[in-house]
């Protein structure tokens, strides 16, 4: 644990005074709408939320809700054709609408970062994945090749790998998907962004693995004051990690509030519907609502 | 991973679970089917894969029953060998030890040509994750549906009658009879491979994540059918990674772990109850929409005590 501490204040300085939620936001999405220029449709209808370090913000929703568009959105990643028609994001206060391809560069992996639901995608095969995650030190910190490796090393240990030293020196096909979801968490969070997208990042996980990679963001987001916004089809993921919840359906957001507030006293019959599928077939089906007024 | 003080199940699971059920004060058809003959009866199971020097243990010392109109759920995580319980049960792979007897014929030792008598007087059927790996993609729905019902010698206007039936009882519209499966959305054609399962009525239906691969609403969809089958005295083997499916339709929930069943019991107390570590971590591990965070702290010590 406490290699994680040290490691975790090394990733980046704590905020200070972000346990009072009082610092200023990292990322401010505006009434986003998003068009399709090909088909000339408007594919996401207004997407609004503020984010402040140590917080959680969540998006639920179905494939084709929007939620993923607006996460491209806010990365600078929007496929071809697709644009913010409305509204405006903002990372750290700053307009993204007018970056140039190397500004974005130099915001990604450094600022914004993301993991997605199928790592294997998104690392190498042939080259190991130690030196994947060193690959970003060097290039976004300017670190040195030994120094690099080091970090490396570190950060695979932080991120709970067990043998750090042997998964660093391991190809893509010798480690498990949950293992590949942490290397890429390493990855990730190595140039000490300030906000992780973690996009159906434990989707295609065992449920023991989901939760340790669940935790895993949650002890990140503790000790380092990174601000998280996860996106899930599933209301309960969402519910376990966020301090806030957009419920989002067809390209509009049907309700956004506190996560309990949505969870006890939902206004919208989309996310009654929601909830009414995890009463019927889910474990709440048995387990008694613990305590939480 | 055995110590002194192992939880696990001791002997015969059935008779821990039985016990359990009897002691639920739920209005559930478990005590009375108990007395049913059961449609599945599979003891001692194992099941080796790979040459005999590099043999590998995919199951071990498996004993489950499941009688008529009852819901068995069998969850089990990557590697705990429950596609391979469902394969056993199908004939698919050959059990090193153990039995298995199905509607009170013992199968352990069949030849593919019993397994085909078998699956052709309708005893059992299947559902797969993947239901492209159950129909055939160059018939069309119709087809597919009507093709078990010829190969038992009904007529033509009996096997059309009930493929209609069965359709409708999946909620299928019979505009899709003459479409090929690739030309339905995964939720459909999962649908059309359960009515394929289900029109010779069989007695026991094995179903290996059935709606891994479907989206919320279709499973609410699959899952409300499969309820609905109880009914009719179908017995069902639900075998999931996914807790929150099985606990919504199982009447018993058996835990594979490690190619062993390492608790079996009414859903409600295996859900609400866990008794043996692996289950504690598996129900603390899925996020419910009440989940506290005081539960990372349990699933560490859980995950330390299993070496996992």
């Amino acid at each position: 644990m406490s290699t994680l501490s040290q490691k975790a204040a090394a990733i980046r300085q704590p905020a200070p005074g972000n346990a009072a939620g009082t610092a200023p936001p990292v990322l401010s999405v505006r009434d986003v709408r998003i068009t399709d220029r090909a088909g000339g449709r408007e594919i996401v209808h207004g997407v609004g939320f503020t984010l402040v370090p140590g917080r959680t913000v969540g998006i639920v929703g179905e494939s084709g809700s929007g939620k993923t568009l607006t996460c491209r959105a806010a990365l600078g990643i929007l496929p071809a054709h697709f644009e913010v028609s409305h509204g405006s994001i903002e990372i750290e206060g700053r307009d993204i609408a007018d970056l140039s391809p190397a500004q974005w560069t130099a915001l990604r992996g450094s600022t914004i970062s993301a993991v997605f639901q199928d790592p294997a995608s998104y690392l190498n095969p042939s080259i190991t994945v130690g030196a994947q995650v060193a690959e970003v030190l060097r290039v976004k910190k300017g670190v040195g090749r030994r120094a690099a490796r080091r970090e490396a090393v570190e950060l695979l240990d932080a991120v709970h790998l067990r043998d750090p030293e042997l998964v660093y020196g391991q190809y893509v096909h010798e480690l498990s998907g949950g293992m590949l979801q942490r290397v890429l968490i390493a990855a990730a969070v190595a140039a000490g962004p300030r906000i992780l997208i973690a996009d159906e990042a434990t989707t295609a996980l065992d449920v023991t693995v989901q939760a340790e990679i669940l935790d895993l963001l949650a002890d990140l987001r503790d000790r380092t004051g990174l601000a998280l916004v996860v996106v899930s089809h599933d209301l309960a993921v969402v519910a376990q990690l966020c301090d806030e919840v957009l419920v989002m359906r067809e390209g509009e957001v049907v309700e956004h509030g506190p996560t309990r507030e949505v969870l006890h006293h939902p206004r919208h019959d989309y996310t009654r519907l929601l909830i009414a599928e995890h009463q019927q077939y889910g474990l709440e089906k048995y387990l008694a609502v613990e305590e939480d007024a | 991973m055995s110590t002194a003080g192992d939880p696990r199940t001791a002997g015969d699971p059935r008779t821990a679970g039985d016990a359990r059920t009897a002691g639920d004060t739920s209005p559930s058809h478990g005590t009375g089917a108990a007395s049913a003959e059961p449609v599945l009866r599979i003891e001692d199971l194992a099941v080796h894969y790979g040459p005999r020097r590099r043999r590998r243990r995919a199951l071990h010392g498996v004993s489950l029953s499941v009688t008529p109109g009852e819901t068995v759920g069998v969850i089990g995580e990557t590697g705990s060998g429950k596609s391979t319980l469902a394969r056993a049960a199908l004939g698919l792979v050959r059990a090193s030890a153990g039995s298995i007897a199905v509607d009170g014929e013992d199968v352990t030792s069949h030849g593919p040509r019993q397994w085909r008598a078998l699956r052709r007087r309708g005893v059992i059927q299947y559902v797969f994750q993947d239901p492209l790996r159950s129909l055939d993609p160059d018939l069309t729905v119709g087809t597919s549906l009507a093709e078990p019902l010829l190969i038992q010698g009904r007529d033509r206007d009996e096997a059309d009658r009930r493929v209609r039936a069965f359709l409708a009882r999946v909620r299928l519209d019979p505009d899709l009879l003459d479409r090929l499966p690739g030309e339905l959305s995964g939720g459909q054609r999962q649908r059309v491979a359960v009515a394929r399962a289900l029109v010779t009525e069989p007695r026991l239906v094995i179903l290996d994540e059935p709606v891994s691969a479907l989206d919320s609403a279709n499973r609410v969809q699959i899952l409300d059918i499969l309820k609905e089958l109880r009914a009719d005295g179908v017995a069902l083997v639900f075998i999931s990674h996914d807790l929150g499916s099985v606990a919504g339709v199982a009447d018993r929930i058996a835990v594979l772990y490690q190619g062993e069943l390492v608790e079996t019991g009414a859903a409600r107390d295996v859900i609400s109850a866990p008794r043996h570590p692996y289950t504690r971590l598996l129900v603390r591990s899925a996020p419910t929409l009440h989940s506290a965070p005081a539960d990372r702290a349990e699933r560490a010590a859980l995950r330390a005590l299993l070496h996992i």
